[in-house]
Parts: structure tokens; C-alpha cells; sequence
């Protein structure tokens, strides 16, 4: 985006005007979409039952039918709650989403932001979102909240680590941080000499496209990770007192993560933008690669959500033993392997 | 761009070329974080006092990226808010999670954190001072992540695996302390 704006010769404010809408778009629309594909149908079609059929042709329209009904709600505080916080706190998690969209690339020239420090920057943005969380719980004041938030900190807090450790593989194999850095070393890449497909490294980092997976399901707090929304024990957890505007806000974040973490997997281990056969220079990428990076989400966002409809809730012991035991020591081996390899090659 | 006359006694860093947007952003920032330091200290409730160091912290990391340092910046925001002020937050809620004010937060403790505040900020800023002077920071070329990984595996190692071990020992220490059998 950077080079068609400047060729353009837009002023700064029309820039960031421009590059504002863009990514409401880029949050949204791919949200909207996961929603309807597999919230609302695919989850139908494994339970044998059609899903929304009536809002619209096949029901795609019922979408907007939830959002209109979600506005319509009353919004309700808690008397006791902490008004402030209690308000504020489904826009922290808003935002922490929001910056998070900003260093996908969607072709060669179409990015928000060039920045250095690229995947790094999308790790850092993505842990504000547990004081969101935290705040949520505290300011509802209510037990449930509570106890669902400080879950949903203890969770987020040993999932993280798997998920930074597990993008480290990536990031020692194409050498850089940055995301358009990663997109290149995938497109140009040669596996042991062959170099017709590229090197998409989901077949070099298989396990750290794993653990990046699962580590994934635990930072959206979906099943089989749910703990802190376990709704036979605590309600809703932290979003229980939430209704109206601020829930919806609450379950847009959830799934537009979804679908920029998902954006981020295709762009680390899939090859992001690139298709192969084609030179990653070409500016014709600048028109295909935001589907093409669309088209890999969605087959990213498919496993995502099939793990969440089809397996069982963790116990909360269980899913620390998971992460502290199995994919944290599995991803500093990766590490390791990824390093003495990259030397030994 | 023409920039208006009153503007550009504002820069004195970079020598004649000035930055507005830069300095607007400051300005910003800077009065956001004094704002919000003030309100962390003068609160009653922990859990608000947790929150405002939150816009402190992501303050810092905003000022180090202005000054093109933006790993440091994302560092910051990483460690300091996404860990620590959570850490603080968990903790905080796990032994008085209750609402409203703490009258516990007492004046009491107020002169000796005074007195280490200030000492902190007259030893750092004497160290910065006396290291820096008026040199001038280079904002035209931000620093790179793989120059400040070269510098830290070079010429800091020493520094480095010093923290390093030090780190690991608080860990080892920790275990020891919270384990009871």
C-alpha cells in the first residue's frame, strides 16, 4: 500500500484516512466471514442440522440480523460494577485486535505498515488484550467474572509462550522479523535444491506450525481451551455481566483474532500472499494476494474451528500440564533443531 | 511543507530540520503519561493505580518509538505491560479482589517512596546526563533488530549472560520459596 498511495501523492492524513478503512475492513469482513462459514453452518453440518436458513438466501444474511439484534439490547451495569473500567475494558480487547491486522502483508506493495520488528510487533500487540480480559473480570463485580478472568490470564499467560517460541523457528529459518521479509524467504526459498513450489515452511516447521495451532486455540479461549468460559461452572466468566453493544463487542474481537491469527499462520508457515509459479515481484500480486492470503486464511481458520467443534474441554490442570510440560520443552527443541540445522546448511 | 516560524525553535535535536509530527506526538504523550504517573501514585485503588501504569508504560514504549527505536518499543510493551502489570494485575486480584477504594493505601510508606523515587531519578538521570550530554539521537535511520542483536551477542555478552544467570537464579529461587513439600 505504501507505493500506490505515494504514487498517488496523498497527503498524510488521507493515508492514514485511507489505510484506517482498509483495516476495519481487513479486521471485519474476514470476521464476518468465519462467523457465518463455520460458526453458523459448518458447526450445523456436524451436529446434522441446516444452521440460519431464513435470514436472507441460505441465511447469509443473519449476520446482520445478530448485530441488529445485539444493538437493539439494553445496556446494563452492574450496580456495584466499576463503571470506568467495566466500559473501557471491551475496548482494550478491540484494540489489541485492531493492531494486530497492522503488519499483515497482502501483496508485495500492500502492507499497513513496513516495520522492522514485524512479527514480534503482532506478538507484543496481541498480549494487551489479557489486561482487557482482567479488567472485564475485576470491574463486573462478580465471582464468576472474577474467577473466569484470573483463569483466562493463568491460560493466555502459558500460552503465549509456546506461541512466541513456536514463531522463533520461522524466524531463524527466513532470518528476519519482518513479515514481508517472511512472505520472500517463502517464495524464494529452495527445498534441497527444488525450488518450484518455494519452501513454505509448514513442511520444514511442521511442529512449530503445530504448537503455533494449539497454542492459538488457547489465546482465542475456544474449546477445547474454554475453561474460563466453562458455562457449567461459571456462567460465562468474564463476559457474564457484559450485554447489549459491549458483548458483541466482545465476540467481534474473539472472532476477528481468530482471523488474524489465522492470517497470521498462512502468512508465516503458508506462504502468505505468494501462490507458486509466479515471481513474488510481480505487481499482479498487489491485485490476487489479498485473496490468495483470504483463500489461506479461511483453510487455517477451518482446522481452528473444527478442533473447537469437535474436541472435549480441557481440565484446568490438564491444559497447564499441556503447555508448560508438552509444548514448551517440544518448541525449545525445535529451536534448537531449527538453529544447528540452519548453521550445519 | 511550510512549517510556521514559532515551530521550529521547537526542535532542537535534529538541527533545522523539524519534525512536527513528531513533536505534537510528544507533547501528547508526554502530558498523558505525567497525567496518568501522577493519578498511579494518588490513587486509593491498587487495581486503577495497575491500570495507570498501563498508559505509562504503553507512553514509554510510544516516546521509544518516536525516537526510532522500535524494537526497545515493542520490548517494552512485550515484557512491561503484556507480563509484568499482568502479573501485577493476577496478583493484585488473587489476594484483595474486592472494589472501591483500600484504605490500607495508607500515607505511612508515602515518605520512603518518595525519597527512593527521587533517588532513582536523580541516579538515572545523572547517569544519562553524564553518559549522553547533548548528544544528539539520530532519528533519520530507526535502529535495526538485527544491529541490536549483533551489539547484544558481541560486544555486551558478558552483560548479557550476567542477567542471563541472574534471571535464571530468581526462577530457581522462586520454585524453592513457593514449593512446600
Amino acid at each position: 500500500m505504501n507505493t500506490l498511495i505515494l504514487a498517488a501523492e496523498l497527503a498524510y492524513w488521507q493515508q492514514t484516512s485511507i489505510r484506517a478503512v482498509v483495516g476495519l475492513a481487513a479486521v471485519l469482513l474476514p470476521a464476518g466471514t468465519l462467523v457465518y462459514l463455520f460458526l453458523f453452518k459448518m458447526m450445523s453440518f456436524m451436529q446434522s442440522r441446516l444452521g440460519p436458513m431464513e435470514a436472507g438466501p441460505y441465511g447469509s444474511m443473519q449476520l446482520l440480523a445478530e448485530v441488529g439484534k445485539f444493538l437493539q439490547k439494553e445496556d446494563i451495569i452492574p450496580a456495584k460494577a466499576d463503571r470506568v473500567v467495566f466500559k473501557a475494558a471491551p475496548y482494550v480487547v478491540l484494540v489489541s485486535t485492531f493492531l494486530l491486522v497492522l503488519v499483515i502483508p497482502g501483496g508485495p506493495d500492500l502492507m499497513f505498515i513496513d516495520v522492522d520488528t514485524g512479527i514480534f510487533l503482532a506478538l507484543a500487540v496481541s498480549s494487551i488484550s489479557v489486561i482487557g480480559i482482567l479488567m472485564a473480570g475485576w470491574a463486573s463485580a462478580s465471582k464468576y467474572s472474577l474467577l473466569g478472568a484470573l483463569r483466562a490470564t493463568g491460560q493466555l499467560i502459558a500460552y503465549e509462550l509456546p506461541l512466541v517460541l513456536a514463531v522463533m523457528g520461522v524466524v531463524i529459518q527466513a532470518g528476519t522479523l519482518n513479515m514481508q521479509g517472511i512472505v520472500m524467504a517463502q517464495a524464494q526459498g529452495e527445498i534441497f535444491g527444488f525450488g518450484g513450489i518455494g519452501s513454505p515452511f509448514i513442511i520444514t516447521q511442521f511442529l512449530g506450525f503445530a504448537i503455533f495451532l494449539v497454542a492459538v486455540q488457547a489465546e482465542l479461549i475456544q474449546p477445547p481451551f474454554d475453561m474460563p468460559v466453562a458455562e457449567s461452572e461459571l456462567v460465562t466468566g468474564y463476559l457474564t455481566e457484559y450485554s447489549g453493544m459491549r458483548f458483541l463487542m466482545f465476540f467481534i474481537g474473539e472472532f476477528a483474532t481468530a482471523g488474524i491469527f489465522s492470517a497470521l499462520a498462512a502468512t508465516l508457515f503458508l506462504g502468505g500472499w505468494y501462490v507458486p509459479g509466479l515471481d513474488p515481484t510481480d505487481t499482479l500480486f498487489n491485485v490476487i494476494g489479498p485473496m490468495v492470503l483470504m483463500g489461506k486464511v479461511i483453510l487455517v481458520a477451518f482446522l481452528i474451528f473444527w478442533f473447537r467443534f469437535t474436541f472435549p474441554r480441557f481440565r484446568e490442570d490438564q491444559l497447564q500440564t499441556l503447555a508448560w510440560k508438552v509444548l514448551i520443552p517440544l518448541s525449545l527443541i525445535n529451536i534448537v533443531a531449527t538453529g544447528v540445522l540452519k548453521v550445519v546448511f | 511543507m511550510t512549517v510556521p516560524a514559532a515551530l521550529q525553535g521547537l526542535d532542537p535535536l535534529t538541527g533545522g530540520d523539524v519534525v512536527v509530527a513528531q513533536n505534537i506526538a510528544f507533547g501528547i504523550l508526554s502530558v498523558v503519561m505525567v497525567v496518568a504517573a501522577l493519578r498511579m501514585v494518588t490513587t486509593r485503588n491498587v487495581v486503577h493505580a495497575a491500570l495507570y501504569l498501563v498508559i505509562v508504560l504503553a507512553g514509554a514504549a510510544g516516546i521509544f518509538i518516536l525516537l526510532g527505536a522500535e524494537f526497545v518499543g515493542v520490548t517494552q510493551v512485550l515484557v512491561y505491560i503484556g507480563a509484568i502489570v499482568v502479573l501485577f494485575l493476577f496478583g493484585i486480584m488473587l489476594t484483595r479482589g474486592a472494589l472501591g477504594e483500600d484504605e490500607e493505601a495508607n500515607t505511612e510508606k508515602r515518605r520512603m517512596a518518595t525519597l527512593v523515587g527521587v533517588l532513582v531519578l536523580v541516579v538515572t538521570g545523572g547517569a544519562v546526563l553524564d553518559s549522553f550530554g547533548d548528544t544528539a539521537v539520530n532519528r533519520s535511520a530507526p535502529s535495526l533488530t538485527a544491529e541490536i542483536g549483533d551489539t547484544i551477542f558481541s560486544q555486551y555478552i558478558v552483560p548479557f549472560e550476567a542477567v542471563s544467570v541472574l534471571l535464571l537464579a530468581a526462577l530457581i529461587g522462586a520454585i524453592v520459596v513457593a514449593r512446600t513439600d
